[in-house]
């Protein structure tokens, strides 16, 4: 099981305020699958307008990338930069 | 990682646009001219917040010599949600009222309407002949009033995202966005000594020297070519696409040299009206800012106005940390608070963190990026606080933050869990400087900030060229901002094992390379580095299948290494080592031109930090300061070429001193900026400045091949604070507003001296 970390605002509008989740996936997008099974609505905050750090490096436009049985996928803004 | 060795890689080389710079041949995008082309000028709001009730171009249309005249009307209106642009998630329904206004004009200097004509003479006077009917409203500048209950209201639509029951109210709050970490009550409970204080910074702008510019032509069947100034030719492809209802394959977007864009230039505001003007036109049309144009009408980064709590105890543990942040947006949503907030306190393993921010519209130019956009503001609040914290623990500035500094495992309060970070051998190598380890003059005072940014990957495309010659041409779609045709060369080079000047690398219009997201985010080294050394090793791969043709061999026995094609072990045959040359001139007999290609979205970008120390004088009688000494040190990971990597360091810092001493806009009681021009609006030169010491820390980053991390955000983000500190040791005065411009800074020196005159 991995261990997913999402953002205030999407646990407050989707998970009763539960911020950390155990989820099995072998990719973020089974990862967002699964969170989409458990609460309906949350996978297009997952897959669009958002970065993964998978266990502490940030993916953007995560989709395909593996996720490890026991990794840390913390869901957070998407970054640009000047 | 164990430490490598290279050829190439970390070596000092001229860079490939160097003479052409050095020369004035270098063709910015100012210099770029067409046949027949016309002079597009921009008629800007001089109210910093009006309903548009008409405008009324007849007779500027009438005007001899003028070909075309637009307005808003010109340009299909957009929906209010987020949508791709160049792969930037934007709201359109915002990018088209800032480039050009509809219902409202929201800042003075914002664009109302555009006209194309033969001279420049012609396109002033049409300006002039243009009339908009406007109904002047009451405008906010201050981020602060813009929250203040019956400020005025820029949006009728806005709502505050993230807050429930806030359907139903006006306001110019955007966002509201929050990161938390451990348990609060808890970490006040365990601080024997607690600092509180609100700090303040203002807007600034990036400064570049060269303005924005544009040159757009059309043809009869629908295809625009664009020449334009930008650190993103395909993300301005994808704005003007959409902006115009085009497809993104109707436009070739060629990117000129850049004079500067630090962030400042990854939008559009001339680019979409030149096309326009020049689809209405029937001819090329040409818009160059002018200077106040781009004061006036360009982004500059967003202010913020904070309040910072830190709790730690005696023997100097930071156990709790709060930061409540409202950063200013300018007309339009999209501060950056999100990384604001994230960059806050992720120098530091915390472990009770509560960091709320706001997204605020105000009567200001929309705010563009800025090196480390977010990063800076939080730091001059987080940064000051953590010294206040040193003062009142009686403890030394460095060893504070040594004592607290995030380290592999640390937990950010935004997420992730840090794994290979540089921050402890940052602070270490500040430690350990010279500069560091020499007393401080008379009169003196140090000051030492940190400071943290995400660096990023993003999408990128290369190809390498090998020609007949076996000369290398290579491509990539990445602006060059600063030196990064420098150190793709090098990489390149280090691959083929072929002399740095056998290389020549090249930035390509949006026709002739596949995607590559802009220049910005410290990513071009990082993700295009490895889109090239991708590129690359196709290649040296194409290069051994074509010298296992000409011995007869299998692919597998033939081996690249110091630029040659050479026979993997003794059995395979007695073959003289081919050179990249002597197979190129044999390629047409082996099968074609000998390209590779890469494209990729290149994952795992490495977390930045890096630590400044500054030494200060203050004149006690103008409140002038003088920085004496400077040393920025930073983890980039690996130095692909150290005098670029070293020149970022330096002009961070520059910028920094500039935000932290000087820069600010200065608006009149109708909203107008007043400082439209470097006179006043005072950037440091270099006789402002001491020799920058440089000190590169390499941790390098394992997803990238040769551990590149990114060197260009983190530099701007201490100084500010690592000078209010430095003063604060100087005179004993706390500094909590920016700029600490002299008469600020006499102003509280002269507060002080009554004070003390009345204590005695």
């Amino acid at each position: 099981m991995a261990k997913v970390i999402l953002t205030r605002w999407l646990a407050r509008q989707f998970t009763a305020g539960q911020i950390e989740h155990q989820v099995p996936g072998l990719t973020i997008r089974a990862l967002a699958r699964e969170l989409e099974y458990r609460y309906p609505g949350i996978i297009k905050h997952l897959e669009d307008g958002v970065a993964v750090a998978i266990d502490g490096e940030i993916y953007q436009n995560a989709f395909l990338e593996k996720v490890e049985p026991n990794s840390e996928v913390a869901f957070m803004p998407p970054i640009e930069g000047g | 990682m164990a430490e490598k060795t290279y050829k190439w890689v970390g070596t000092r080389q001229p860079r490939p646009d160097g003479a052409d710079k050095v020369t004035g041949r270098a063709r910015f995008g100012a210099d770029f001219d067409m046949p027949g082309q016309l002079v597009g000028k921009v008629l800007r709001s001089p109210h910093a917040h009006a309903n548009i009730r008409s405008i009324d171009t007849s007779k500027a249309e009438a005007l001899p010599g003028v070909k075309a005249v637009m307005t808003s009307a010109d340009m299909p209106d957009m929906p209010d949600e987020m949508a791709p642009a160049g792969e930037v998630m934007v709201n359109l329904r915002d990018v088209t009222r800032n480039v050009m206004a509809r219902e409202k004009a929201l800042y003075d200097g914002h664009a109302v309407a555009a006209v194309a004509a033969t001279t420049e003479a012609i396109a002033r006077q049409a300006l002039a002949l243009i009339e908009v009917d406007y109904e002047v409203l009451p405008h906010v500048i201050d981020v602060d009033q813009a929250v203040a209950e019956g400020a005025p209201i820029l949006h009728e639509n806005l709502r505050t995202k993230n807050v429930d029951g806030a359907e139903d109210t006006l306001t110019n709050v955007a966002a509201r966005i929050q990161f938390t970490k451990g348990d609060m009550d808890s970490g006040w409970s365990q601080a024997d000594v607690v600092i509180e204080h609100a700090f303040t910074t203002k807007p600034v702008h990036q400064g570049y020297i060269e303005p924005h510019a544009a040159v757009a032509s059309t043809t009869e069947d629908g295809q625009v070519q664009l020449w334009c100034s930008t650190q993103g030719q395909f993300n301005v492809r994808g704005y003007c696409a959409k902006l115009l209802g085009m497809e993104t394959s109707q436009i070739r977007v060629t990117p000129s040299e850049i004079g500067g864009g630090f962030g400042g230039k990854t939008v559009v505001y001339g680019e979409p009206l030149a096309i326009k003007l020049s689809q209405k036109a029937g001819k090329p049309v040409k818009i160059v800012m002018t200077r106040e144009e781009v004061f006036r009408g360009s982004g500059p980064t967003a202010a913020g106005a904070m309040d910072v709590k830190l709790g730690a105890t005696k023997d100097g543990r930071i156990v709790a940390a709060d930061l409540n942040i409202r950063m200013q947006a300018g007309a339009f949503p999209g501060a950056p608070v999100g990384p604001a907030c994230m960059c806050s306190f992720a120098c530091y393993d915390i472990d009770n963190i509560n960091v709320v921010g706001f997204d605020v519209v105000s009567n200001r130019p929309k705010v563009a990026a800025y090196r480390a956009p977010g990063s800076p503001v939080a730091a001059w609040g987080v940064e000051s606080a953590i010294n206040m914290l040193a003062e009142k623990l009686g403890m030394d500035q460095l060893e504070l933050r040594i004592k607290n500094a995030a380290r592999e495992g640390t937990k950010t309060h935004y997420g992730p869990t840090f794994k290979d970070i540089g921050m402890a051998a940052t602070l270490d190598a500040a430690k350990n400087s010279p500069h560091y380890q020499t007393p401080l003059k008379p009169g003196q005072g140090r000051g030492v900030a940190v400071g943290f940014w995400f660096n990023i990957g993003m999408d990128s495309s290369a190809a390498c060229h090998v020609g007949e010659d076996g000369t290398v041409t290579l491509i990539s779609g990445s602006p060059d901002i600063g030196g990064s045709r420098a150190s793709l060369a090098l990489m390149a080079a280090e691959e083929l094992g072929v002399d740095y000047q056998k290389i020549r690398p090249i930035v390509a219009d949006t026709a002739s390379i596949g995607f590559n997201f802009l220049t910005g985010g410290s990513r071009v080294t990082f993700a295009t580095g490895m889109a090239v050394v991708q590129a690359v090793r196709e290649a040296i791969d194409e290069l051994r299948a074509r010298a296992a043709k000409l011995w007869e061999v299998d692919v597998e026995a033939v081996i690249w290494e110091d630029g040659c094609a050479k026979p993997a072990g003794s059995n395979v045959g007695d073959f003289e080592p081919l050179s990249l040359a002597e197979i190129a001139v044999n390629a047409g007999k082996t099968g074609g031109p000998i390209n590779g290609h890469a494209q990729l979205n290149a994952q795992g970008a490495g977390p930045g930090f890096g630590a400044q120390i500054y030494d200060v004088s203050v004149d006690q009688d103008t409140g002038h300061v003088t920085v004496d000494r400077c040393t920025v040190v930073q983890d980039v990971g690996t130095a692909i070429h150290p005098d670029y990597v070293e020149g970022q360091l330096q002009g961070g810092v520059v910028q920094g001193i500039g935000w932290a001493l000087n820069e600010e806009y200065i608006y009149n009681d109708k909203g107008q900026l007043e400082n439209t021009g470097f006179l006043d609006y005072r950037m440091p030169v270099a006789s402002d400045l001491p020799m920058i010491e440089p000190i590169i820390v390499e941790v390098p980053n394992p997803n990238h091949p040769y551990g590149v991390r990114g060197v260009g955000e983190v530099p701007i983000v201490p100084p500010m604070a690592a000078i209010g500190n430095a003063i604060a040791g100087a005179t004993g005065i706390r500094m909590t507003d920016l700029p600490m411009s002299p008469p600020k800074l006499s102003a509280a020196i002269d507060a002080a001296r009554v004070s003390e005159a009345a204590d005695d």
